[in-house]
């Protein structure tokens, strides 16, 4: 059952108080005894310290399972998901937020933003295949168009009152108006289909937003399709990495999923990228999250979302036949060294892995000539060989011979990731998300030893780092503060919540300080504890945990009692894992 | 709940509703040991996505600006015109959208800091926004923030909402040692059940985690300091409009939490959407996006300044940008990143008036890196005066470490 379990974590909790350290204010060295990396946890507590690194968050009943299948074995199963059957609730669920599945350039066409449909309009691109579609977007235009005849500001957010009122009768405005989502609902799936369709075009987002958490999954789909349709694919992707830590089997993928993606950050509303990082989650990151870096590296550098994030799209060799001069209207094109300087300082090597200025703008050259396909249609990556700056370079003193072209940047990431540094720099990473924010150097020292040894096997890595003492140790328990999307998901998860509409649960991870897929800077969301420490945050957490116990987060349902739930989940140990 | 508290909640009621306290209730505060009220109050204001300063302190005097800008530059001030730049010295004017501050100008409150800025190349937001928030151009190591570092240290029982920032995040300038506070509505911000709210309370003050507890205890203690502002429903002050954007709303809850006498010292606000590639300027410069944005931040910062009536004696508000925009239009009427940009320092004790500033000028040879404007002043410059003179911090050397600011004469 459910409450024993929450309250059983408050009871086990206070009992630990009196003799866990917790982690002191970063300093940056290891600010405890050295005992503590080496002093393991009681049997009983080691199961509850691999639900809560390895996943997001113990379910009630997990305890138990886990016990029962052993607890060595269910860690090898979380190392290879490919033989846990996922959740058939996730699959259900995931299974109408169609973008997920669909190429860059289906997501373009399909959910075009406002430039290209004024472009469809214009014969300049074609209207979208599926008729439904098609006559949406025909119908946004319309209504446009006539707002801007008339003056006004068009915007498909506001209702046509007007319309409406042709539309429908005094008792279907006034459900659609003012009753509950469920009386909305029934209002509108009265009405004859096509009326329906006119109906929805002319509500206004406000009115839409009303009936969503009692609206079908295809209903709903109709609605966000009205509000806009280039917003679709950035709420499908937020609503299935909500839905994916609550609910996935697979629950250490989604974590390494989670951490691959911050560490090869792309901001989603940059330009283009809107489109791309669809295609960069599902193609780039989440079939390497436990193989191989070397692939992962290669799959990041050649995805047009981290192309056009980083401006290497646009990079051209100082040399390159492509190379335009400025003609005072038009800024001179030339190398643009971000990725460069990003790939060495973030991705692999970090900004201590010894590289200079200098490096940085050797391995910007090698880059050159990777590029986008057309990066506004969803296009892919191409190697132009007219932005390709074709000399001889020399990176981290190693010589790259004229005249390489694409195999440049192969040899570049061939370089950095079989670098020690990058095996320090990536080993740490992965001790701060799973050990602690001060991992103790001994750990970190042997898992880079095992990256070097093995290639960048990040399976292999983390076995290393599940087998060792330290990772079993006092000082690695609870030690850990969650950042909100995991503090969300473990709420959801320990109270055994139903998702059906994930959405509010997305808004409630950005009012904690985290909004999905939108962090600007290319570092990523930090898994530092000093990163989410501060009042709003804790403030939007108590508020959270109060909501959710009380039923008032809409699209998710928990089993209400008059208990303590909500302070259990508000409470100062419920933010730790 | 201790007797200061109480009187403390009581008075800031009391000046809540009268818009500027009696002298009487002021020295009563004092006296009561409360966060002195008179404290020197510095607000910081980023434009984050690089404004085109260009555009917006028009250098009307300067011809290849006109040559660079054959589409979307500002017309020379001319009588009647609303679409011209309006003149402020006979070289530089505003941008017509920035009206509101023409009189701030001539008045003498508003001084304004040309080609000023960061002196790193880069052109990336990121990293110029880091450089700038953490107050060390070109140093990604940095963590903390100057806004965070030029806090006096504590001494005894300090406002926990000395350090106020409006939004979800804290931005990196506030970030360090010293507590900060980051809210997105004053009106907001408590926990919605108080019964919850008392056992949350004492459940983080008894945490064992040091840091847990220490959040916990700055939270609690802030909503405790603006529960009292948040019974009444602020009305600004002499009929000042703030625009109800997010912009607006920010600079109208920093004024009302200035005048609550909460103890607030540092205050920070961001407004975005300054990024203009592609149609920066409409069919006139008094249409179009910058137009747009500029209305809503004119309008923000006058009625800030007339909320405030005379606290504005203890204020001074300065706006920064991460770096400013190319010289010339691009193809799509619109410009690229640039470099220098101009800087707006507001506050009774501002010598305003003046565009303060060596002007480099626009000159293909005059411009940086054969594109943009120059630096002549570092953005530096500018926040040191103001942390020094105005703060009354002088140890710049832990605010701005490895540089040492040559003042103005901004106050």
């Amino acid at each position: 059952m459910r409450k024993p379990l929450l309250l059983g974590i408050i009871a086990l909790l206070a009992a630990l108080c009196a003799d866990s350290v917790y982690a002191k204010k970063a300093t940056g060295a290891n600010a405890r005894p050295a005992r503590q990396w080496t002093t393991e946890i009681a049997k009983d507590k080691r199961i509850d310290q691999a639900l809560n690194r390895l996943t997001f968050g113990p379910r009630p009943g997990d305890a138990t399972r886990v016990k029962a299948l052993g607890l060595n074995r269910w860690i090898e199963l979380q190392l290879h998901p490919n033989r846990i059957p996922e959740n058939p609730l996730l699959t259900g669920k995931l299974r109408t937020l169609d973008t997920l599945s669909m190429t860059s350039a289906e997501l373009v066409r399909d959910y075009p933003a406002p430039q290209l449909v004024r472009q469809m309009v214009n014969g300049q691109l074609p209207f979208p295949n599926d008729p439904e579609r098609r006559m949406m977007i025909q119908r946004l235009v319309a209504k446009f168009e006539e707002k801007a005849a008339a003056g006004e500001n068009a915007n498909p957010n506001l209702p046509d009152t007007k319309r409406l009122g042709d539309l429908l009768s005094r008792d279907e405005m006034r459900s659609l108006r003012s009753g509950t989502p469920a009386q909305r609902m029934a209002a509108l799936e009265g009405l004859p289909r096509e009326r329906q369709d006119e109906v929805i075009a002319a509500m206004g987002a406000g009115m839409r937003q009303a009936i969503f958490p009692a609206a079908s999954p295809e209903l709903r789909r109709k609605l966000e399709l009205a509000n806009g349709p280039a917003q679709v694919v950035a709420r499908d992707l937020a609503e299935a990495k909500v839905l994916r830590a609550v609910y996935s089997s697979r629950q250490l993928e989604e974590v390494l999923d989670d951490f691959w993606f911050n560490h090869f950050n792309v901001f989603l509303e940059k330009g283009a990228d809107r489109y791309l990082v669809t295609a960069y989650e599902r193609d780039a990151i989440r079939p390497h999250v436990l193989g191989k870096f070397r692939d992962l590296l290669e799959a990041t550098a050649k995805s047009p979302a981290m192309l056009f994030y980083l401006d290497n799209w646009q990079s051209v060799g100082p040399n390159a036949p492509g190379a335009g001069r400025g003609n005072g209207k038009q800024a001179r094109r030339g190398l643009n060294e971000n990725y460069g300087r990003e790939l060495m300082e973030l991705h692999t090597l970090g900004v201590n892995g010894g590289y200079t200025q200098k490096d940085v703008t050797e391995v910007a050259r090698c880059f050159t000539g990777w590029t986008i396909n057309q990066p506004q249609r969803g296009g892919q990556f191409t190697f132009n060989p007219r932005l390709h700056d074709n000399g001889e370079k020399v990176v981290l003193g190693m010589h790259i011979a004229a005249g390489g072209g694409e195999s440049d940047g192969e040899k570049v990431l061939d370089i950095l990731a079989r670098q020690p540094a990058t095996a320090h720099f990536i080993s740490r990473k992965l001790a701060i998300r799973f050990v602690a924010d001060d991992p103790p150097e001994s750990l970190v020292s042997r898992m880079a030893e095992t990256f070097q040894k093995t290639d960048g096997d990040i399976s292999a890595v983390l076995e290393v780092m599940l087998k060792s003492k330290e990772f079993w140790s006092e000082g690695a328990y609870r030690s850990k503060m969650k950042t909100p999307l995991e503090m969300v998901a473990s709420a959801v998860r320990v109270m055994n919540g139903n998702v059906d509409f994930a959405f509010p649960l997305v808004n409630q991870v950005a009012q904690l300080g985290e909004p999905l897929y939108r962090k600007i800077e290319p570092t990523g969301y930090s898994n530092s504890s000093r990163e989410w420490m501060n009042s709003a945050g804790l403030m939007a957490r108590m508020n959270f945990a109060l909501q959710l116990a009380d039923n008032k987060i809409p699209g998710v349902k928990v089993e209400k009692t008059a208990d303590q739930e909500g302070i259990a989940l508000g409470s100062p140990e419920f933010q730790k894992r | 709940m201790s007797t200061r508290r109480v009187f403390l909640r009581n008075s800031a009621l009391a000046m809540v509703g009268m818009g500027t306290a009696p002298m009487w209730l002021k020295r009563a505060l004092y006296a009561a040991g409360a966060p002195t009220p008179r404290k020197k109050i510095l607000v910081a204001i980023f434009q984050r996505g690089a404004a085109d300063g260009l555009n917006i302190v028009v250098p009307h005097g300067e011809k290849p600006y006109y040559d660079l800008r054959p589409t979307i530059a500002v017309p020379r001030p001319a009588a009647g015109n609303a679409d011209a730049a309006i003149d402020l010295d006979g070289f530089f004017g505003l941008h017509p959208s920035l009206a509101p501050l023409q009189p701030l100008f001539s008045e003498r409150h508003l001084a304004i800091v040309d080609a000023a800025g960061s002196p790193d190349p880069t052109r990336s937001h990121f990293d110029a926004q880091d450089y700038m928030e953490s107050g060390t151009p070109g140093l990604k190591a940095t963590d903390s923030g100057w806004m965070n570092r030029a806090l006096p240290p504590a001494k005894g029982k300090v406002s926990p909402v000395r350090a106020v920032a409006l939004g979800a995040v804290l931005p990196r300038a506030m970030r360090g040692e010293e507590p900060a506070l980051a809210v997105q509505n004053i009106g907001s911000f408590h926990v919605n059940n108080a019964a919850a709210a008392k056992e949350f309370e004492q459940m983080y003050a008894s945490a064992k985690d040091p840091v847990l507890a220490a959040t916990g205890r700055e939270t609690f203690e802030a909503m405790a300091m603006l529960e009292t502002i948040q019974r009444q429903p602020y009305t600004p002050a002499y009929g000042a409009d703030y625009p109800r954007s997010r912009f607006g709303q920010s600079l109208q809850q920093i004024a009302q939490l200035i005048k609550s006498d909460v103890g607030v010292e540092m205050a920070f606000a961001d407004v975005g959407g300054w990024d203009h590639h592609v149609n920066e300027v409409g069919p006139s410069a008094a249409q179009g996006q910058l137009a747009n944005l500029l209305r809503d931040y004119g309008q923000a910062l006058a009625a800030f300044w007339r909320d405030m009536g005379d606290r504005m004696n203890d204020v001074v508000l300065a706006t920064m940008s991460e770096f400013g925009r190319t010289a010339h239009e691009n193809g799509n009427r619109g410009t690229d990143h640039g470099h220098a940009n101009c800087m707006f320092v507001m506050g009774g004790p501002v010598k305003g008036g003046k565009v303060y500033g060596q002007w480099p000028g626009l000159a293909s040879e005059q411009l940086y890196e054969g594109r943009d404007l120059a630096l002549t002043t570092d953005f530096r410059d500018v926040l040191g005066e103001l942390v020094a003179r105005h703060m009354g911090n002088p140890s710049l050397d832990g605010v701005f470490p490895g540089y040492r600011p040559n003042f103005l004469g901004l106050v």
